[in-house]
């Protein structure tokens, strides 16, 4: 048993524990307000009391969500298959690289500027990173799944023939599982949206909760819990034709006109650096760009480190405790019932609204978007490992006590799995956490928003591409770390629920 | 119980009508809607959005009548968001505090401020305190509250954001980073109060409409809360206005426009702003915000 805590995902998991505890005295984890319990009290006893009395004007908004996140995910799903075709193009795959680590809600600041309120924001919003984790996914999937159909047959017929009869069905069940598990995700990132200004969900979410109308967010929030939980009953094909076209014809279409004139003012003046924009010209672009990289990359930069893997332990941590909530191994039918329940409202919750949330009780600190982000993430990976844990035969000599049963036959058996989605989930934490500066945690988010705020849209362009280069970085990182702990142990990987925490 | 009941499911039929007949229209959906383009407004969000939608419904109403066009008015979920859409051309019209109207002007070629409310002529913003921290009103500028927890409202905002700052910079020395434990933006003056009054924050800085409004209805604990300090007054919140809707809209619209939004006597519309009347404004009433902006840096 001892030999386990040397083993290299052993020998990891201290490193990052050690990271963290390095990092922890220099990270702003207060709370900030001077007494956060009376609105906490508040809150708490309006989500006891949903309130549905306004449910007919927040219809529109629950099929407005849907609609976002049905047709980003039909044109990601789409672009992505032709994309993942051709993933070992090298531009292709730095592209999409790129194309993904820039969160949803960058995107929608981004296409803001020129599209304005129109449908297409929120689209391209949610299709463009989706896209690029598809064909990544996708060129996965094909890699790992044998072709014997594809090879054995005749080249006669000509590629896309044996393809789409050779190949296809092999690849098709996968895709499907991997398209259902996004669009839950797009439900997530299309409600988010509403916090920048689309119609979704967040729109009415941010109204009612700053407004302190926690009956109202009780009802909004039971009601998208319902539509996820409920998303394989009304997601059937039968259902997709009247999906896309119903979604397609219920965007607001004639709210803005679209205008050729604002993309090109987009691209030629907005994004042009302002010092090349003014007579002072290059001379003035260093010590532009050096107040940028000193003053808001740096410091964001770092921040959003500090949160990640502050997060990221946090988050290992919480799931080593989540996944025995629905683990036959420690909890009863009605126990596990419980858990799920729990770990599905957890991680139903998108990141973003748990941290805004717990931001207005506890003020601006690193500590609501750590503990979000662990919430969140460390009930997914819960989720996954609770369900692995379903098919684990206990060890002969059964450990009667469940301390003993936890510590010496359960965990060590599912832990470097865990620790593998941990890792998948790295990166995802990343991007979350840079976002997060929007809501006033000083990541990156922060800059960027201020950029934003100040119509200085050069600056959040250098602080989007900077956020997205770091994103980058710790993805290289990750899957290194990855190679190296499958390497060196007996690691196992089972792909539908590394998909699902490659999220 | 009966009514809303019945009035809610009619609500949720309605929009199922409503999608049924949109699948089976889809083509009509993108066809170019026929009739003439409608008056778009917004205005930055700086308080509470029930209060936005009441106030600006009624704006709207009010507009569509007196010029005989339809007039949409689209809520907006950030300050920059209201001047983006103003500089797509995605709204003719907005209402925009002082530093947005700049913003937007600088941006808008032929663009102008056409009305502003009386009391935007000398606005102010106040500086709250939480009582917890036995901060007292005065004359001068408390310069005890560095140190403090501060929150100002939005990021581009004139009361919330530029005036409180160009006076702590002024005052302090010190830019509120520097002056303050922690510096926050609440996004707006409604969650100002709040925060301030919750304790989430020890100081804030905010619109005195806003406070004032709120100090009436009641949203205000004055024994949690108060004012400690009032800026010198400054010009804020103005209609301001495309120059190109003369093209669009025909010959005088802008000022059939400024003729309406002066002519404001109903005093529901004024009460919900709150101003007392709209006066005439022009670009030139602001220069001293564009300049307090540039030497706060948030103007090139």
């Amino acid at each position: 048993m001892r030999r386990r805590f040397v083993t290299p995902p052993g020998g990891i998991s201290v490193a990052f524990v050690f990271v963290a505890l390095l990092i922890l005295p220099t990270a702003d984890l207060e709370i900030v307000s001077i007494d956060p319990w009376p609105e906490m009290l508040r809150f708490g006893m309006g989500l006891l009391t949903p309130d549905f009395s306004r449910v007919g004007d927040l219809t529109e908004a629950l099929l407005m969500t849907v609609a976002f996140a049905f047709l980003g995910l039909v044109i990601s799903v789409v672009s992505g298959f032709l994309l993942s075709l051709v993933f070992q193009n090298v531009v292709v795959r730095t592209t999409c690289a790129i194309l993904r680590s820039v969160h949803e809600l960058f995107w929608a600041l981004i296409f803001l500027q020129f599209f304005g309120l129109s449908p297409l924001t929120g689209l391209l919003a949610i299709a463009i990173p989706y896209a690029a984790i598809f064909a990544k996914v996708y060129a996965e999937i094909a890699e790992e799944t044998p072709s014997p159909a594809m090879t054995s047959l005749n080249s006669q017929p000509g590629w896309l023939t044996r393809y789409l009869y050779g190949r296809l069905p092999d690849l098709l069940p996968k895709f499907k599982i991997y398209a259902l598990y996004r669009l839950e995700c797009g439900l997530r990132s299309s409600a988010v949206l509403g916090f920048v200004g689309l119609p979704t969900l967040g729109f009415y979410l941010e109204t009612a909760f700053s407004e302190g109308h926690y009956s109202d967010v009780s009802a909004l929030l039971l009601l998208f819990f319902v539509m996820i939980a409920t998303i394989r009953f009304w997601v059937r094909p039968i259902t997709l034709p009247v999906l896309a076209i119903g979604s397609l014809a219920f965007l607001p279409w004639g709210v803005v006109d679209i205008e050729a004139a604002n993309v090109i003012r987009f691209f030629t003046q907005d994004i042009i650096p302002s010092p090349l924009r003014s007579e002072a010209g290059v001379m003035d672009l260093i010590p532009w760009l050096s107040t940028l990289l000193f003053e808001q990359i740096f410091p964001g930069a770092w921040a959003t480190i500090q949160v990640t893997m502050l997060a990221l332990v946090a988050t290992g941590l919480l799931a080593t405790l989540q996944f025995t909530w629905i683990s036959p191994h420690f909890a009863g039918p009605a126990g596990r019932t419980g858990g799920h329940v729990a770990l599905v409202v957890l991680r139903s919750t998108p990141e973003y609204l748990l941290a805004y949330m717990l931001l207005q009780f506890w003020g601006p600190s690193m500590l609501p978007a750590v503990v979000a982000l662990a919430l969140h993430n460390g009930a997914i990976i819960g989720h996954l490992i609770g369900r692995q844990t379903e098919d684990l035969r206990p060890r002969l000599d059964h450990p009667r006590r469940p301390g003993d049963r936890y510590f010496y036959d359960v965990l060590p058996r599912v832990y470097p799995q865990l620790l593998a989605y941990l890792f998948y989930r790295w990166e995802v934490i990343m991007r979350e956490t840079a976002v997060f500066g929007m809501l006033g945690v000083a990541t990156l988010g922060f800059y960027i928003d201020s950029a934003f705020a100040d119509l200085r849209v050069d600056r959040a362009m250098v602080l989007i591409f900077a956020t997205a280069l770091l994103n980058i970085g710790i993805d290289q990182l990750s899957s290194r770390l990855r190679t190296l702990a499958r390497n060196s142990s007996t690691l196992t990987t089972s792909r539908p629920g590394l998909q699902a925490a490659n999220a | 119980m009966r009514v809303p009941q019945a009035d809610q499911l009619g609500r949720t039929l309605r929009n199922r009508i409503l999608l049924v007949a949109c699948a089976f229209s889809v083509l009509g959906a993108f066809a170019p809607i026929a009739s003439a383009e409608p008056f778009v407004f917004t205005a930055i969000p700086d308080q509470d959005e029930s209060r936005l939608e009441a106030r600006f419904g009624k704006v709207s109403h009010y507009l569509a009548q007196e010029l005989g066009t339809e007039v949409k008015y689209v809520p907006v979920k950030s300050y920059a968001a209201a001047v983006t859409a103003f500089v797509n051309d995605q709204v003719q019209l907005a209402w925009f505090g002082g530093l947005s109207g700049v913003r937007a002007r600088l941006r808008v070629e032929g663009s102008r401020a056409i009305a502003q409310g009386y009391e935007d002529q000398f606005f102010e913003t106040y500086f709250i305190a939480n009582s917890k921290t036995g901060l007292t009103p005065s004359d001068d500028f408390p310069v005890s509250i560095s140190e403090r927890t501060f929150t100002f409202g939005s990021k581009g905002s004139t009361s919330g954001r530029l005036m409180p700052e160009f006076h702590i910079r002024e005052n302090l020395s010190l830019t509120p980073e520097e002056a303050f434990a922690r510096v926050g933006f609440s996004g707006d003056h409604s969650r100002t109060i709040a925060l301030v009054q919750s304790g989430a924050f020890e100081v804030g800085a905010v619109n005195f409409k806003v406070w004032d409004k709120e100090l009436e209805l009641g949203t205000i604990d004055p024994s949690k809360v108060q004012v400690i300090w009032k800026t010198p007054p400054y010009p804020d919140y103005q209609w301001t206005i495309r120059g190109d809707v003369d093209e669009t809209f025909g010959d005088g619209f802008s000022e059939r426009v400024t003729d309406v939004l002066l002519g404001i006597t109903d005093k529901e519309i004024l009460d919900a702003f709150p101003r007392s009347k709209f006066v005439p404004a022009q670009n030139e009433d602001y220069t001293l915000i564009l300049d307090v902006a540039k030497q706060v840096g948030l103007i090139e």
